[in-house]
């Protein structure tokens, strides 16, 4: 996984609320079975004005002159900025895949969907938690501002503005530790296959049926 | 001894290892695995060089992007005429023969969605913890299990090491006392529940529902409940162990048997939540107040009775939610105040996690017999939630009342819930669905989805646009 420390980086808006999954990456894309290539898909159904088809080249589609990511002034952002319930909808990691593809590092948003939330760790990529009024601040700033940038320093655990504001958001310390090193969690869960081998043990003992069902 | 929900007793039961920072190791009892979410898991576990921990722990079957009509399933793998769907299938076949995982393939009798084979086979049972690559992953809390949605470095990191990584959720009660009245079903409940707390109003929560109501429910209408506990933000809903859940799964293939029955069931007994216990958040409802729901908007919340009007933006105060509302009144091609009763529809689908079970199609079955499909309405499609149900609905004869109603009987599969197959609704065509979700562009491009209960979308199939099922005149 790569890791993340301190990123200075590019924002881009979506301003809305509730920001589903099918939203971030419509499911047709969902057949690959690959875990690369979804970026020029993100957003398929805002930022092209035709359907969109799995394996299909994007570069000739007709564009959503509308969509904020077409405009010049959000090209090679990072960081996405959004509102409530960011995520929401479906455990499909493609949409983390897709996000981290098209380049962005970094989601900044006042909630998120608790399984997308967590699948963002796995891949490297930061979903932050910051407050309704400070979303509402940096949407301001970043609208008026052109080539408005953001510092992410995760080891400090605050996001700053260019004029040097800074806010503080949590992050439990494990997840933290796993993205500044980039360290794969199945590799450190293997650290303790004694603890689960010890349970396994106990429980064949307690509730067998639980064990050697599938046939 | 201080008193625990029935997710703290779930949670305590499987914990392995309680880390300092608050996340923990959970011990994993059943994995249940589908094409779309598991390809990139395996190549993970093969470039690292793992193999499953438990393979026995672990169950397949495709079913998202399955075929559902006869003529494609015909010729099982080979037959899926989408390529890129056909490669998806056979992915998860050969996974499987690889490693030794037990697969319903696609024309297996078992084949079926992942959320209704787990509880009918009994491979998913009170007391476990479930995951699969699915959000929808809940409906078997049911059971009185913690059932989790993951995403796929999860379903590696379960495969890999039994185990997921997870931080306590806090626990949240939705309380419905009282009686449903005729004709107000599960769907509508949890409709009713989205509609008051809004789709992040159980986030960070594992959903416990409780109260007169859900005692008094199926288990496939508690199954009904749980399975869109995602759509209120919870990634877990469940629902006590009582005498219902045991004889629910009493017999069922992979159920305990002999003396192994009583032994579990005797542990089932303690996965209720005690007396006193605390949540954090309480929600009530009164059963009485419930009516027949249908969604008029892009997100799970925007849901009305069949009695009233599509809501009208001018009267909602926050600017995010008038926002909200403006562009789903827009993609929905709806008018604020109009009545629900004025929503035509150009399909039906009766079908999904949510609703495929035989109850459902029992209950469709039964407002449809002796009418015919409006003509305007194109396409009306009951798809089976697995083979099991299909064999049961046909032994009941229900399928020729469908038939003879003009709508179609299908192969069990995910088919228009989310529409990776050929199932899907075309740009601007309005949907009465049985499933779970409505976002903009899930069942088709451009698709205009509406969410109800399968009786609710039987009656619409039938008079062209939502009726109530309450005045809907039956032929018994
Ligand atoms: S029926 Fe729909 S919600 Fe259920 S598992 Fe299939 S795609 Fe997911």
């Amino acid at each position: 996984m790569k890791n993340f420390t301190v990123l200075t980086g590019l924002v881009a808006p979506m301003d809305r609320a509730n920001v589903d999954t099918d939203m971030i990456i419509p499911k047709q894309f969902l057949k690959s079975i690959k875990r690369t290539g979804f970026g020029k898909n993100l957003f398929d159904e805002l930022r092209y004005l035709d359907e969109g088809k799995p394996d299909q080249e994007c570069t000739g589609r007709p564009i959503n002159k509308e969509f904020p990511l077409n405009f010049p002034r959000y090209q090679g952002a990072t960081v996405l900025l959004s509102r409530e319930n960011f995520g929401c909808g479906s455990s499909r990691e493609h949409a983390p895949w897709a996000l981290d593809d098209y380049g962005f590092r970094c989601v900044i948003a006042p909630s998120f969907a608790d399984i997308f939330f967590n699948n963002c760790f796995k891949n490297g990529l930061l979903p932050i938690v910051l407050g309704d009024k400070i979303v509402e601040q940096l949407f301001q700033e970043m609208y008026v501002t052109e080539g408005y940038q953001l510092i992410v320093d995760l080891p400090a655990q605050v996001v700053k503005t260019p004029s040097g504001e800074s806010f503080a958001f949590d992050i439990d310390n494990f997840r933290k530790h796993c993205l500044l090193n980039g360290f794969d969690d199945i590799g450190l869960t293997l650290e303790h296959a004694e603890a689960i081998r010890s349970y396994e043990t106990k429980k064949r003992v307690e509730a067998p049926w639980l064990f050697d069902v599938v046939k | 001894m201080t008193a625990k929900t029935l997710y703290d007793k779930l949670w305590d039961a499987h914990l392995v290892q309680q880390r300092d920072d608050g996340s923990a190791l959970i011990y994993i009892d059943r994995h249940i695995i589908h094409e779309v979410t598991s390809p990139q898991a395996f190549d993970g576990l093969r470039l690292a060089g793992r193999k499953p921990w438990r393979v026995d722990s672990i169950l397949a079957t495709p079913d998202h992007n399955v075929p559902t009509t006869q003529k494609e399933r015909a010729h099982g793998v080979q037959g899926i005429e989408d390529p890129v769907s056909l490669i998806q299938v056979q992915t998860l076949d050969d996974n499987c023969d690889e490693f030794g995982i037990v697969e319903f393939k696609i024309n297996d009798t078992r084949q079926g969605i992942v959320h209704v084979i787990g509880p009918e086979t009994g491979a998913c049972l009170p007391g476990m913890t479930v995951v699969c690559g699915d959000s929808h992953t809940a409906t078997n809390g049911a059971l009185g299990a913690l059932a989790h949605g993951i995403g796929t470095s999860e379903v590696e990191h379960v495969m890999a090491t039994q185990c997921l990584i997870a931080k306590k959720m806090n626990n949240m009660l939705v309380k419905v006392d009282g009686k449903l009245g005729a004709g107000v079903t599960p769907k509508d409940v949890v409709l009713a529940i989205i509609a008051k707390i809004g789709t992040s109003g159980g986030n960070g929560c594992a959903m416990e529902f409780a109260g007169q109501v859900f005692r008094d429910m199926s288990m496939e209408g508690r199954m009904t409940v749980c399975n869109m506990a995602i759509e209120a933000g919870a990634r877990a809903g469940m629902i006590a162990v009582d005498q219902t859940t045991i004889e629910y799964v009493k017999g069922r293939i992979y159920a305990p048997k002999g003396n192994m029955w009583e032994k579990a069931v005797a542990d089932w007994r303690e996965y209720v939540s005690d007396e006193g216990a605390h949540f954090d958040v309480v929600v009530e409802l009164s059963g009485a107040d419930i009516k027949p729901q249908v969604s008029w908007g892009t997100s799970p919340e925007m849901v009305v009775s069949i009695e009233d009007k599509v809501p009208n933006p001018a009267q909602e105060s926050d600017p995010v939610k008038r926002e909200g509302m403006l562009r789903a009144l827009h993609y929905m091609g709806l008018k604020a105040d109009q009545p629900i009763t004025s929503i035509y529809l150009d399909r039906v689908f009766i079908g999904s996690c949510t609703n495929s079970r035989i109850e459902d199609i029992r209950a469709a079955a039964a407002v449809v017999k002796g009418h015919t499909k409006a003509t305007s309405v194109k396409e009306a499609i009951v798809v089976p939630g697995s083979g099991a149900v299909k064999a049961q609905a046909e032994a009941e004869g229900l399928h020729h009342i469908f038939i003879a109603a003009g709508l179609e009987w299908r192969e069990p599969g995910c088919s228009m819930c989310l529409a990776m197959n050929a199932d899907k609704l075309g740009a601007g065509e309005h949907c009465a669905s049985t499933s779970n979700r409505n976002f903009e562009g899930r069942q088709g491009y451009g698709g205009r989805t509406h969410l109800v209960s399968p009786a609710m979308a039987a009656a619409a199939a039938i008079a062209g646009h939502f009726v109530d099922v309450r005045t809907f005149t039956l032929n018994s």
